[in-house]
């Protein structure tokens, strides 16, 4: 089994499962129960927290456990909106977001907020000049992923974040779910006030994710319910799900310095390789994340291709799990100006710190044999 | 010293054989369900079929489950939900007094965006009036919610009559059953259900998991958006693992319960002989019959709650003062407030056990003994 699929969701590893299946069993009690049991539990969730912090360079205070990265995602922009709204009701956005960023920001403009979805240019890539001048004296957020999970395209987050400092109005939210343990982020910016992290992306477990909200941000919640992390998350903690996510970003942050360069040894093999065949034409551009690779297949049904693949074990995917269902366009591509030959046909190939050379240079041979297979039923 | 859990309805052990269920998804089914390759049709067939499990087991269709993050999140589907979907239709909302703080606070949420909310009044039983019910109902009123079981004291509200009397009613009806799921048989058209919300965590499935009834034809405006799950009524990738372990939960509820419940009112019934063969002055808070076998809510004159609790605690008995969650602080409890008045001194001198299927007979007796002696020494 060849699993290239690691942005749409990664196996766990087996010392996260340890964690959870530990937590689960041993640390049951309810963080907010005032007993030995309740106790014990808090104390976990409160290390745990730390444990996060340290990694991220952040304070504890400023860290929110959620549900996943969709919740983070529509916390901090409808949680900023709502809050806010009495500062000005403009949002500023790009039209490569996430689903949950999109459709948050979608919601919003149906209560009355007016939000601007900037363009990005061939290679998903935003214009810093259209984002400077796009500012208004009532925009209260910018939300600007940092590594795009279709694309792999990076944000100038950091550039971004240096303007938003100069506009003490200004909020500004990173969608940081594919980046986290592949491109570092500087969580200490002043200029990023809210990130959005998700478990099951970083070989942690689904149902988890974290929002960082910088002290001082204030933001209206989402749920409604008992006072648990500061009231702006009510409901009973998934201490074993946190235990387990914090052990997964331990870990990843781990394989992020040593095998970085492991990521972009593997991403220039398949490049390199399926750059050869005229038939395949690589959207992803050249200083992209290494964990994710685009390409566009003319004429070869991105289903079809897939389906093929999985019949050899290898699993790639056509877009974002989170859109497959709609048509066969990818947003994405559409929103670079690409052409039709390419919005229809677009795959993505995606990377863990896992995935071995064998597994990528096998993949590639046996990609462009169902190629070769797929031709000759076609004609 | 062997501590004894008598906190069931803050939250439950994780039961072994859920354990079981769930290790195997997460080592082996580890997809995106909404991938379209081999792995992601594996992690959709456990979520079909743990769905399928769970709407039965209220009588339910498949269509009708959505899976949220827990209680909290289902409480406040329903209510946001409701609240912003409906308001053209009007901008009243019925609920109690002695919901939980996910609907309560959700409730306060709306009164603060121009929603109109009627908190209904407790009986010295915790029980709401139908009379009452009625005789608030406008034109107006989109939805009411009722807590199926209290959380601190147990008290079974009249569903079934309730529904009846909203059948006619352009009203929805929701019904927060985190502690009547497990416990009581639960069947949504019979109860005449609209939204019902469950969590896992308090039937010995994992936390972070726990679903919205959503009869077929409600919309709901969601509480966040993104992709298309759970038929668009709730995105987020789904927690295939939990979900699983949600299931085998279920499971062992169709196969136990009734087994759980005539050992839980054995428990309550030793427990009580426990307490008045040491001669301690206790009275039960709330009705003793229409009750949950699981919890009883005690109260005893002469003491205050945070004593109480640090010394339970100090010799092992983990019992609490009511919601876990508006724990941490031991404010008096608002549902005791309801039934007796803020100023009776039983909102400040009661202790909530629960009772769960890690609870033995020796356990209950030998707590009995412990509590006995606390609130003796206390009070003497």
């Amino acid at each position: 089994m060849i699993y290239l699929d690691n942005s749409a969701t990664t196996s766990p590893y087996p010392e996260v499962l340890e964690s959870f299946r530990k937590v689960s069993e041993s640390y049951y009690g309810n963080p907010s129960s005032i007993h030995q049991f309740g106790g014990e539990a808090e104390k976990l969730l409160h290390k745990a927290t730390k444990q996060a912090a340290n990694l991220l360079k952040v304070d504890s205070s400023e860290l929110i456990f959620t549900s996943g990265g969709t919740e983070s995602n529509n916390l901090a922009i409808k949680g900023i909106a709502l809050q806010h709204q009495n500062r000005g009701r403009h949002i500023i956005t790009t039209q490569i977001e996430h689903p949950s960023v999109l459709e948050a920001c979608q919601a919003l403009e149906s209560h009355g907020f007016d939000v601007t979805y900037l363009s990005v240019d061939a290679e998903g890539k935003i214009d810093m000049e259209q984002l400077k001048n796009e500012i208004r004296d009532d925009t209260i957020l910018i939300s600007v992923m940092h590594v795009n999970n279709e694309l792999g395209t990076i944000q100038p987050i950091k550039q971004i974040a240096d303007i938003v400092i100069k506009h003490p109005k200004l909020f500004f939210h990173v969608d940081h779910v594919q980046g986290l343990g592949k491109i570092s982020l500087d969580f200490t910016h002043p200029g990023i006030h809210l990130c959005s992290m998700s478990s099951h992306k970083i070989h942690g477990l689904k149902g988890t994710g974290l929002l960082y909200i910088q002290s001082g941000t204030t933001l209206s919640p989402l749920l409604h319910g008992g006072g648990q992390q500061s009231s702006t998350r009510p409901g009973t903690e998934n201490l074993a799900g946190i235990v387990a996510m914090v052990k997964a970003m331990r870990l990843t942050f781990e394989k992020q310095k040593h095998g970085y360069g492991h990521l972009i040894k593997l991403s220039d093999i398949i490049r390199n390789l399926l750059q050869k065949d005229d038939r395949i034409m690589i959207n992803t551009p050249r200083d992209g994340a290494p964990h994710i690779l685009n390409i566009s297949v003319p004429k070869f049904k991105p289903e079809v291709v897939i389906h093929a693949l999985g019949k050899k074990n290898i699993f790639i995917s056509t877009k974002s799990a989170c859109s497959s269902k709609h048509s066969d366009e990818s947003a994405v591509l559409a929103a670079c100006g690409l052409g039709m030959e390419r919005t229809h046909y677009g795959l993505r190939i995606s990377l863990s710190y896992q995935n071995t050379e064998e597994e990528v240079r096998q993949f590639c041979k046996e990609f462009k044999e169902v190629l070769d297979e797929l031709n000759e039923v076609m004609r | 010293m062997d501590h004894i859990y008598l906190d069931h309805a803050a939250t439950t052990p994780v039961h072994p054989e859920v354990v079981k269920e769930m290790v195997p998804v997460l080592e082996g089914i580890f997809g995106n369900p909404s991938s379209v390759h081999h792995y992601g049709r594996q992690a959709r067939k456990i979520l079909d079929q743990a769905r399928s499990t769970i709407a039965h087991s209220i009588g339910a269709n498949e269509k009708e489950i959505v899976f949220t993050s827990g209680g909290t999140e289902a409480d406040n589907m329903a209510l946001l939900g409701v609240a912003r979907q409906e308001q053209h239709k009007g901008k009243h909302i019925i609920t109690t007094s002695v919901e939980h703080h996910a609907t309560l606070r959700t409730a306060e949420y709306l009164e603060k965006q121009g929603f109109e909310v009627t908190y209904l009044p407790v009986d010295k039983n915790g029980f709401i009036s139908i009379t009452d019910l009625e005789n608030n109902l406008r034109e107006d009123t989109i939805l009411v919610s009722v807590m199926y079981v209290n959380n601190e004291v147990g008290s079974i509200q009249p569903i079934q009559d309730i529904g009846e009397l909203l059948k006619e009613h352009q009203a929805y009806f929701h019904t927060d059953a985190v502690q009547a799921y497990g416990l009581l048989s639960i069947d949504v058209n019979q109860l005449g259900v609209d939204l019902l919300s469950t969590s896992a965590h308090k039937i010995y499935g994992p936390k972070g998991i726990g679903f919205l009834y959503v009869r077929e034809g409600i919309q709901l405006e969601p509480t966040q958006y993104g992709g298309e799950q759970e038929r668009k009524r709730r995105a987020g990738t789904e927690n295939t693992a939990a979900v699983k372990g949600f299931q085998a939960a279920v499971e062992l509820v169709n196969n136990e319960r009734e087994g759980r419940n005539h050992q839980y009112n054995s428990f309550k019934t030793i427990f009580m002989q426990g307490l008045k063969e040491k001669g301690v002055s206790f009275t039960i808070n709330g009705d003793s019959q229409h009750t949950v076998s699981s919890i009883i809510n005690l109260s005893f004159p002469g003491t205050n709650v945070e004593s109480l609790l640090t010394n339970f605690d100090l010799s092992g008995i983990a019992a609490s003062s009511g919601s876990a969650c508006t724990a941490g602080s031991v404010e008096p409890s608002h549902v005791l407030s309801a039934m007796y008045g803020s100023n009776d001194e039983r909102t400040t001198n009661s202790i909530r056990f629960s009772f769960g299927i890690a609870n033995d007979e020796e356990q209950v007796k030998t707590s009995a003994e412990k509590v006995a002696d606390i609130v003796n020494r206390l009070t003497r």
